[in-house]
């Protein structure tokens, strides 16, 4: 009885064969938090296109939004996306050197739009226009300012991964963890797309 | 998949070049890729805000399908060229949770503004009088 058991516990092909790898199931969990992520904003969104035009006889996105400053915007995140691309093109390489370089710029991209986001946020409330003022106006603090907390928190995770590599390395958890870090990333510059398109662009159009 | 679970040697081996074996590498792009990625999106950008602050096209509504239709495809190129998505990673299920939201979403979407359209439509109109009665 014993000795077939035994047999068969030498050599368990049928289980292994059909076993996940962890790191797979770690990029496709994430995925699936990206996609829950996504519908939050489909919401955020929604709400948008319908109050985006309840001004309560306050201003409109035509006097409110300065398009060179979104412009600018644009450019800082888009150009933080290709250099994270960059920072794991040195990871594939295992340049430990150059991939924190590439990090360190992107997070130089990523305070310079929140800083930008923060002082356009400054300036309209200073005129004005708070959150409270319209229904335009919450739903729009609300979105772009969603975003920007998104940002934030990608800032915080950069850093955080940038000293993990620095003490431990590319290591395994921190190829890993980058991986992770940067869907994160190009997922906030895809929704920035529908934001400026949406919000500023067509808002400024009327 | 070919994983030998009583070859510890092999196994090792196989996992540091498991990034390369299958599926995995959709994750990772190439320099090529990045850049091809980039400088569509940098065209995909500039035109609609070229557009919207040259005020080049008259047509309100030709200007606005115009910027919908640039940012759709933008998100597209990112999603192929910086997120990597394709039908093979992860067996496909990527790709089946993107679908799923893209439906979610646009019923969500679409729904919203078209209840609230035809609720603010339907609505009936308030001379002066109804206002001041209201509660």
């Amino acid at each position: 009885m014993s000795a077939p058991h035994t047999a068969s516990a030498d050599k368990p092909t049928f289980y292994l064969t059909e076993e996940h790898h962890p790191e797979n199931s770690t990029m496709l969990g994430f995925w699936i938090y990206l996609m829950s992520d996504c519908l939050m904003f489909a919401v955020l969104f929604a709400t948008y296109a319908v109050l985006g035009r309840s001004y309560a006889a306050g201003p409109s996105p035509a006097d409110l939004f300065d398009l060179n400053l979104v412009a600018i915007n644009t450019a800082m995140l888009l150009f933080s996306s290709i250099t994270y691309g960059f920072a794991m093109l040195r990871m594939e390489k295992g340049d430990k050197a150059g991939t924190l370089k590439w990090l360190a710029i992107t997070g130089v991209f990523g305070l310079a739009f929140l800083g930008i986001e923060l002082y356009e946020f400054h300036h309209l409330i200073h005129e004005g226009a708070t959150p409270q003022r319209s229904a335009f106006l919450s739903a729009f603090f609300t979105l772009v300012g969603t975003h920007g907390l998104h940002v934030t928190f990608g800032c915080i995770w950069l850093v955080t991964l940038m000293v993990q590599v620095s003490k431990h390395g590319l290591i395994e958890a921190n190829r890993r963890r980058l991986m992770c870090l940067s869907m994160f990333w190009h997922f906030l510059d895809v929704v920035w797309i529908g934001v400026f398109s949406l919000v500023y662009l067509i808002g400024v159009i009327g | 998949m070919s994983s030998e679970p009583h070859a510890p040697a092999h196994e090792s081996a196989h996992n540091t070049h498991h990034g390369h074996s299958h599926g995995h590498e959709a994750a990772h792009g190439t320099f090529n890729s990045y850049m091809t990625g980039f400088i569509l999106s940098v065209i995909l950008t500039a035109i609609p805000f070229w557009l919207v602050m040259g005020n080049v096209i008259e047509s309100k509504a030709l200007a606005v399908a115009i910027v919908m239709g640039l940012g759709a495809v933008q998100i597209v190129v990112h999603m192929i060229y910086f997120l990597h998505m394709n039908t093979k990673s992860e067996g496909g299920w990527t790709m089946l949770a993107l679908i799923f939201t893209i439906i979610i979403v646009a019923i969500a979407l679409a729904g919203s503004l078209w209840v609230m359209h035809h609720l603010n439509t339907n609505m009936m109109p308030m001379n002066p009088e109804m206002m001041k009665n209201l509660p």
